[in-house]
């Protein structure tokens, strides 16, 4: 019993975790058609981001006050990965928004060399970042243990989702993010700024890869190189829950998340892999546009 | 004086021939080291006429191409493995990883011509058979990238995790003879080398006749306008799975002649980033045209060596700025970048003598 | 037609590259001819330097272990060069970036022996690398020293393996286990060639001493998702968790199973790629209590650790640490220059001739090759992480161990060797 509700409690937060790496991405890929494979750089900022930041505390900051830093550094991680966006977007990504395959050509190269540029600033070797204390343990049910920083991840991913989902549907900018991006043309006879839209959606996406990057330190390693391991389940994400959809995203992402544990739990890591990539690749052959797609009669996207 | 030469034996046709001379008369010039990596380049080359098919003429972009290039490569490595180890020992890895006797999928790998011709049909059945579904199923432009990025995943991960069958991540190395021959001697990387050089030419040419005919056409078509193809009653899935099941197939030629030259195969070389790395050689060279990309797998495989030999820590720099620059300002790669200097340079040309004939030109 | 015009200069463009690209660096250095002669066969200006080569992967995921190694052999370099040199010339070294990429790798060894001509090479960390790099050495008669533990199974005649063989690390380690912290064993590593091979190792160790073996996972390199297994594991409830998972790995298992609640007191977790330098990728308060096994931690007392650590922190950096394949780099350089002095030439056979029973005082005390496998004695330690991140020995051999990497010398190991042929 007790290994079925550890079963469901981990599938949900592998859930979680992806889901908060594939929502900016449901952003910038879902909604703007640009496939940014800088995402996953974008995560290791964020990571970065905190490691900075707790080293600050370590040295500026006296001791009672350290767990703050991991507070401290989820706006802080947000801003400057949007920082980072927003120079993407301006340098780069406004020439492509009509050739999406050579958007991921293009920010691939951007990924090359922040990852060598987080080499040469921090070194080679991983850096270590302390957990704040309150998210050391985890609550106790019977025999069952469940870390506090899984729990932590999983509130951060829906908090996430709920400012996103806010943002596009209660407020008047997000209403001309979707205006946008349903008819462009429209939107801007209407008097929508457009490039300011465009900036705007991409720093936001952009930002939520710093989060996302922020609260991955508390689980994983924080390297020049951890951007690679996220982005193709990111992708898959988004591509499975339907492109355009945020409750896709959702799906997509606690469905890998479940599948993927069960798939792990009765046979092994690595073929658990395997399966879930199969898997993957069998139900786009049925459902090619994900599953939750917008129906539409234009015929050459 | 010179435009006269051009016209009369500079025709792009002596050219290529002349650069195929250059090719074959190489080893004469180089050092058997030099040798060995152009002939590596070259096995590149040949991988990227496939690509460019593929994406260039076609329009479909796969970032798996390193899987079907790998298939090919274990298919040569194994057969080098098999005549190494010789008739009754099994191959060092398997021993480690408490293998007992030969896996039955091995054992067709003993004949080397078997081996040559499952080299190029593997890749061939698994692009045909995914094509197939995936094309039917309409999975178009990003979303086939993107799949084609899982099914690397899928590979990549069993190849590593099947140590007995595959040597995991050490990959299949450590080669003797070929038919006989030591693979170590001059004499036999140099042959290698003039076979490379030959399928180059071959796959170049028959990759031209393909293109100048009718289903060249169609191609281009599926790329600048699949629906109304599909309005005119052709199949553009059908099209698309011949083209993918090729690419898949001349890929997996060049990875055989790849470990020929370069004496090791592993899971690394079938990973996403050199799947898109060779994208980039399509790229910089110019999508659409066939000598491009031929050049562009030549010229950054020559960067890449000369700039990490000096300066490891900026290769990524530039190559990530290859990349972007390519991508955003040269969209049509090197053969375009020459394409708009030669219309300047004849337009200049042509001032003096009659400024009208520059509009003409033009159009 | 002006489009032929234009493809003559494309097509003029392409081969002078080619020409360039292959004759490119030659041109530099040395006339074709000249260099074809002997393996010394430098031009007159570079006659008093000798040149080596280093190869590890400054860039792509291996780099995070690589770099430091890297610079722990140029370290070795300049003190050796500050002496006077070796053979009264200077050690010039030149390096290579191996990229994290095996073929890259056999194509660096190669342009290292072939073109550059170098004495010998200094480089390596995973198997993959070296068994890249070892049919080139062997083809060409060069000379490779390997600084990292591995699985053994292997002895090239053109290597010299100046970290651990399994008996010296993994062996030891099993013993030391069931003696001190109990016999229900769960193996965990990464999915790749070392962890397989030393799994089945200790897996035939176990049985011959009767322990149990509740359990074996391997996970895919680079993953970062531990939850699973860590629930595999609580369920079985091993003793020991045995670890060779690799790099970044490492880093998430340790944080969650950390967070799972599971302290070294529950369950220990003894880990063989696991030093100084991922200890602080993993934050010290993750890993703290639990074990290690090599042949040198930054604390070991010597002498020549104290000079050692200073002279790498002072070139380095105060921050930096040093750690078992940092010091296997370190002093492989150092045995080859007494085997160059020793032998009066940098000439491949002479020196492996003269490496034979070669000893030195490295930083984690004495060391000898072996002179029929080429591997070195050492020191088994086994040692406890503390919460500064410096590991604690708590136990070692006493003396160096004589190197045995197909496990001869041990009855339960004489099934796979025979598999092997040996």
């Amino acid at each position: 019993m007790s290994g079925t509700i550890l079963t469901l409690f981990n599938g949900l937060s592998l859930g979680s975790i992806l889901l908060l790496i594939a929502l900016g991405l449901a952003v910038t890929f879902g909604l703007m058609k640009v496939i940014n494979m800088a995402h996953g750089e974008l995560i290791m900022i964020g990571a970065y981001v905190t490691y900075v930041i707790q080293s600050l505390f370590l040295k500026y900051v006296p001791e009672p006050f350290f767990d703050l830093y991991f507070l401290l550094s989820i706006p802080i991680a947000f801003l400057i990965a949007a920082g980072f966006g927003i120079l993407l977007e301006v340098s780069l990504i406004r020439f492509l928004y009509k050739r999406p395959l050579d958007s991921l050509l293009a920010t691939y190269g951007v990924g090359l060399m922040l990852q060598q540029l987080a080499r040469s600033i921090f070194g080679a070797p991983n850096v270590g970042v302390q957990s704040p204390s309150f998210l050391n343990g985890g609550l106790t049910i019977g025999t069952l243990v469940l870390p506090y920083s899984r729990i932590f991840i999983l509130s951060l991913s829906i908090l996430c989702l709920v400012a996103i989902f806010l943002y596009f549907y209660r407020t008047t900018n997000g209403r001309r993010v979707r205006a946008v991006m349903q008819n462009r043309q429209m939107a801007e006879c209407l008097g929508v700024q457009t490039r300011r839209v465009d900036l705007v959606t991409f720093a936001i996406g952009s930002g939520f890869a710093g989060i996302a990057g922020c609260a991955l330190t508390l689980l994983g390693p924080i390297g020049p190189t951890i951007g690679t391991y996220y982005i193709i389940d990111a992708f898959m994400v988004v591509v499975v829950g339907g492109v355009g959809a945020l409750v896709g995203a959702v799906v997509g992402a606690f469905g890998i998340g479940f599948f993927n544990t069960i798939f792990e739990f009765f046979t092994s890591a690595t073929i658990g892999k395997v399966l879930v990539f199969m898997l993957i690749i069998a139900f786009l052959q049925w459902r090619p546009s994900g599953l939750v797609s917008s129906r539409s009669r234009v015929l050459d996207e | 004086m010179g435009k006269i030469m051009n016209q009369s034996i500079f025709n792009k046709k002596n050219l290529l021939l002349l650069g195929f001379i250059v090719l074959l008369i190489a080893p004469l010039f180089l050092t058997d080291f030099r040798l060995n990596l152009l002939g590596k380049y070259l096995a590149f080359a040949i991988l990227v006429i496939g690509l460019d098919l593929l994406w260039g003429y076609t329009g479909v972009l796969s970032l798996g191409h390193g899987i079907f290039f790998g298939i090919g490569a274990y298919a040569m490595g194994m057969y080098l493995k098999l005549e190494a180890s010789g008739t009754t020992k099994l191959p060092d890895f398997m021993a480690w990883s408490g293998v007992q006797e030969l896996p039955f999928i091995w054992v067709p790998f003993q004949n080397p011509i078997l081996a040559i011709i499952l080299g190029i049909f593997i890749p061939l059945m698994i692009a045909l058979l995914l094509g197939l579904l995936t094309f039917r199923n309409r999975i178009n432009g990003v979303y086939f990238t993107i799949l084609s990025q899982a099914l690397v995943v899928v590979v990549v991960t069993l190849f590593v995790g099947q140590q007995g069958l595959t040597g995991g991540t050490n990959g299949l190395t450590s080669f003797n003879t070929i038919f006989g021959f030591s693979l170590a001697s001059t004499t036999t990387q140099t042959v290698i080398y003039l076979i490379t050089a030959a399928v180059l030419a071959i796959v170049y040419f028959a990759s031209k006749v393909l293109i100048n005919g009718r289903l060249g056409q169609v191609l281009i078509g599926i790329r600048d306008g699949e629906n109304r193809l599909r309005f005119l009653g052709y199949d553009p899935a059908i099209f698309k799975t011949f083209i993918y099941a090729l690419s898949a197939g001349i890929a997996g030629l060049a990875g055989m002649l790849f470990v020929l030259q370069v004496g090791i195969i592993s899971p690394t070389m079938m990973g996403i980033i050199p799947s898109i790395e060779m994208v980039l050689w399509v790229a910089l060279g110019g999508r659409g045209t066939l000598i491009g990309p031929v050049i562009g797998a030549i010229l950054v495989n020559w960067a890449k060596t000369s700039f990490s030999e000096s300066y490891p820590d900026i290769w990524l720099y530039f190559l990530g700025l290859m990349f972007v620059i390519v991508v955003v300002f040269l969209p049509d790669g090197l053969m375009g970048l020459f394409k708009k200097f030669q219309k300047r340079w004849s337009g200049l040309h042509d001032k003096q003598p009659d400024s009208a004939r520059v509009e003409k030109n033009y159009s | 037609m002006k489009v032929k015009q234009f493809y003559l200069f494309l097509l003029m463009v392409a081969f002078t590259t080619i020409i360039v690209a292959c004759s490119g660096s030659n041109g530099a250095s040395t006339p074709e001819e000249g260099s074809s002669g002997s393996t010394e066969g430098t031009s007159d200006s570079d006659e008093d330097v000798i040149e080596v080569g280093i190869l590890h992967s400054l860039s792509g995921t291996m780099a995070i272990s690589e770099t430091s190694v890297h610079d722990a052999e140029l370290l070795a370099i300049n003190e050796i060069n500050e002496n006077g040199g070796v053979l009264g010339k200077q050690i010039k070294p030149v390096i290579e970036d191996g990229a994290s990429d095996w073929p890259t790798f056999a194509e660096k060894a190669k342009k290292l022996l072939q073109q550059d001509k170098v004495a010998t090479i200094f480089g390596g960390w995973t198997s993959a690398s070296r068994k890249a790099m070892l049919p080139v050495v062997e083809e060409s008669n060069g000379l490779l020293w390997y600084p990292v533990q591995y699985e053994g199974m292997e002895s090239s005649p053109n290597i010299f393996y100046t970290g651990a063989a399994p008996n010296q690390q993994i062996v030891p380690a099993v013993d030391w286990l069931l003696e001190n912290r109990g016999t229900k064993f769960y193996l965990l590593g990464s999915d790749y060639v070392f962890p397989r091979t030393a799994n089945a190792a200790i897996k035939a160790q176990l049985e011959d001493a009767g322990a149990d073996l509740v359990g074996e996972e391997y996970t895919p390199l680079g993953h970062t998702d531990y939850n699973t297994v860590i629930a595999k594991i609580k369920s079985e409830k091993p003793d020991v968790i045995f670890n060779t998972l690799n790099g970044d790995s490492n880093v998430a298992f340790f944080k969650q199973l950390k967070d799972a609640g599971i302290t070294s007191e529950d369950i220990t977790v003894l880990s063989v790629s696991v030093a100084e330098e991922e200890v602080r990728g993993i934050g010290a308060d993750a890993i703290a209590g639990h074990l290690t096994s090599w042949n040198y931690y930054q604390t070991t007392e010597t002498p020549e650790n104290s000079e050692f650590v200073a002279a790498y922190k002072a070139a380095y950096g105060e921050d930096r640490v040093t750690a078992d394949p940092i010091e296997a780099g370190y002093f492989g350089v150092y045995l080859w220059a007494a085997a160059v002095e020793k032998a009066g030439t940098t000439d491949v056979d002479a020196v492996k001739e003269a490496a034979k029973e070669l000893e030195f005082q490295a930083p984690g005390g004495l060391v000898k090759v072996d002179g029929e496998n080429q591997h070195v004695y050492k020191t088994v330690r086994i040692g406890e992480v503390q919460g500064d991140g410096q590991i604690k020995e708590l136990w070692n051999s006493g003396e160096p161990v004589k190197p045995d990497p197909f496990l001869k010398g041990f009855d339960w190991a004489s099934g796979l060797a025979e598999s092997l042929g040996q």
